[in-house]
């Protein structure tokens, strides 16, 4: 078992002409990832790799089946790539975009209240579930397939780390997802913990967050109410001056709220195992899932 | 991007939001000459920086003669001005904005920031204007309206009346801050703004609605759509070390501390910072290099880096995933001979080619230490920065 992606998900990748649309859709597809079509406007009928292009992702969708879509858009255009995966119903939609504009993506978000889909990201590695598909640009050789702990977090090469220490200490993963570092994102916390929550493969829950907007709060209320598996948890940013944004738009501690001491407090007060020093935390997971 | 007050009011009188007659000026007699078109007083001299808190650090003078705005004028600029946003080493003002005086009878506070919680434009009202709002908001939070706009509907009259009605506004004024509040949203929206904040937003004894005051600060991430607004851009304004590493696309912030430190993904940043400190050394720096990052961006890091007087030390994370580790060591390797390296550098790598990398590395000849894992990392530089 796995959340969001298994070895049935039929991918898409929106932007599969482009550089990196191609680099990383060949890497999904050495992975296993079944990737069954692409987009990009004005390329329809051509192919990448044997994949067949088409022009809009309603008439791929139509045409492959495809459930899931990979998106590589530039940031310009990537919130009206969005848009068309909500419309035409993909399930799962996973947007590798860094620098959408704030005032798009809270347009997306509006319309993702109104649709059964589901969009993980903006700025995000995407998820895998290792050992049976890859949706992301996350490095693959690091996972260990078969779980049990299923891995979810805001920040790209800090979940890499995450997981290299998992698998330097033999504990594998379930689903690894990466929510992605802008201030308006579609999956959150919650959603991923209900998600673990109810999978029954996965046995423990790392959550990796950082300064800014109260996302691992209301991530801590949920686990102290909801959660029964055993979580440890990480916050970057305890050196992150205020009033400065730390790379991610969405990581800026702003009028007292937001910093890494008030998540911390909060996670610790749900129970989570928090780890304060990024260097102990595959030591502190074989720790706390042994 | 901030903007400084006279340029937001430029932006203000574009989308017909009220605003006292002024000017810009750079020298006392530009000033004076200012003051003297207007031909009435009092006149308000006010520095333009980016900070907040002008008032309290001297920077808000009142003058009722065309001497007294030259005399202000004179002291405002070149001074270097201290308020509690501008940090104790304060900025030194280079212009003043000339403004007719108001007269006033009510001061109220009014914002439009994105709330990232509900995706909606919040837009925040209080009669308790021209104070601390930060105080207001703690203290006495009643005196907080908050109306959410849903981008995709756009401003309604309703939310207008909410705030109207909230504000308590007397009804002759409630038509013109209904339009104020309609074009204030119309210009959040197609500026791509990440705040808008007059405070005090004035109610005169003659019953209009005036922005005394002007604050706006732009999505950066939506410059690309708005090149008519990059020339508001002040860098005098920003840490001219960020600036530097802005030209070379590397998401660089200064710090106070001795390590210096470089690795790619904002979140690592972060946390390589944290271990730093829990180390018990400080960061000199947050340098996201990116998962693209080329070689060329490894070096212009080390630069940057490198000019900072206060490092002692260097510390390199990288988890290679787009960007290789054998890439990553060319790049250090041929930084470290062009910059001719002066701190002790201590590297860890993990990820695609790694072992690549490390071979690089190793017959570069280079005096380095390498770190096994993090922890060891973050030991390893702090005993260093430490010695």
């Amino acid at each position: 078992m796995s959340v969001f992606v298994n070895a049935e998900t039929r991918l898409l990748v929106q932007g599969i002409t482009g550089k990196e649309g191609q680099f990383h859709t060949r890497q999904c597809v050495d992975y296993g990832t079944r990737v069954v079509a692409g987009v990009t406007p004005g390329k329809g009928g051509t192919d990448m790799d044997g994949i067949p292009v088409f022009n809009g992702v309603q008439e791929a969708a139509r045409e492959t089946g495809a459930n899931c879509s990979m998106i590589f858009v530039p940031p310009p255009f990537a919130a009206d790539a969005i848009m068309e995966s909500l419309s035409a119903g993909i399930e799962l939609i996973v947007a590798i975009t860094e620098g959408i504009p704030v005032l798009d993506m809270m347009k997306v978000k509006q319309m993702l209240k109104m649709s059964d889909s589901r969009l993980i990201g903006p700025n995000c590695p995407g998820i895998i579930t290792p050992g049976a598909a890859k949706v992301g640009i996350m490095p693959a050789a690091i996972h260990k397939p078969g779980g049990p702990i299923g891995v979810v977090s805001r920040s790209g090469t800090l979940t890499y780390e995450v997981v290299f220490q998992l698998t330097g200490k033999d504990i594998g993963q379930t689903t690894c997802i990466g929510i992605g570092g802008d201030p308006v994102n579609g999956t959150n916390f919650i959603d991923c913990l209900a998600a673990f929550e109810n999978d029954p493969e996965t046995k423990g829950i790392v959550m990796v967050g950082e300064i800014g907007g109260r996302a691992e709060e209301d991530a801590a209320a949920f686990i102290k109410e909801k959660v029964t598996k055993p979580v440890v948890g990480f916050v970057a940013g305890l050196t992150a001056p205020p009033g400065r944004r730390m790379g991610h738009a969405g990581a800026i501690i702003s009028g007292g709220s937001g910093t890494a001491a008030a998540k911390i407090a909060a996670l610790k007060d749900a129970g989570v195992h928090v780890c304060e020093n990024l260097g102990y935390i595959g030591e502190i997971c074989a720790d706390v899932f042994s | 991007m901030k903007i400084h007050e006279f340029q937001a009011k430029q932006v203000f009188r574009k989308y017909q939001v009220p605003v006292p007659e002024g000017e810009v000026a750079t020298t006392p007699a530009k000033a004076r000459e200012v003051a003297a078109k207007m031909d009435r007083f009092p006149v308000v001299v006010k520095a333009q920086i980016h900070a907040g808190g002008r008032g309290k650090g001297g920077g808000v003078q009142l003058a009722h003669s065309l001497e007294e705005v030259e005399t202000h004028a004179k002291a405002i600029i070149g001074m270097n001005l201290v308020t509690h946003q501008t940090g104790p080493e304060g900025k030194t003002v280079k212009q003043v904005l000339v403004e007719a005086g108001v007269d006033i009878e009510k001061e109220l506070y009014l914002s439009l920031i994105p709330d990232r919680e509900t995706a909606s434009i919040m837009v925040i009202a209080s009669q308790a204007g021209g104070m601390d709002i930060e105080e207001v908001a703690a203290n006495t939070p009643e005196k907080i309206i908050k109306v959410y706009v849903n981008p995709l509907a756009g401003i309604q009259p309703f939310h207008c009346r909410n705030v109207c009605f909230g504000l308590n506004l007397p009804a002759p004024v409630m038509k013109e801050f209904t339009n104020l509040l309609k074009q204030l949203y119309q210009l959040f929206v197609e500026n791509d703004c990440s705040l808008v904040e007059i405070n005090p937003l004035v109610i005169t004894r003659d019953k209009r609605v005036l922005a005394l005051d002007a604050k706006m600060d732009f999505d950066d991430n939506a410059m690309f759509r708005h090149k008519d607004l990059l020339e508001f851009r002040d860098q005098d304004e920003e840490d001219p070390l960020d600036v530097e590493a802005s030209k070379y696309n590397l998401n660089y912030i200064n710090l106070d501390g001795t390590v210096g430190n470089m690795v790619n993904g904002a979140g690592l940043a972060m946390a390589v910072m944290d271990t730093i400190k829990l180390a018990g050394a400080e960061p000199a720096n947050f340098l996201d290099v990116g998962g693209g990052a080329t070689a060329e961006m490894v070096e212009n890091g080390f630069k940057i880096i490198l000019s900072d007087s206060k490092v002692k030390a260097i510390l390199i994370n990288i988890f290679g995933g787009i960007l290789r580790c054998d890439v990553l060591a060319k790049g250090v390797v041929e930084a470290a001979r062009n910059t001719k390296i002066h701190v002790p550098l201590v590297v860890r790598m993990e990820g695609t080619n790694v072992e690549e990398g490390r071979r690089i590395l190793a017959e570069s000849g280079l005096e380095l230490f390498t770190a096994a894992d993090m922890k060891s990392a973050g030991e390893i530089v702090a005993k260093i920065a430490a010695a």
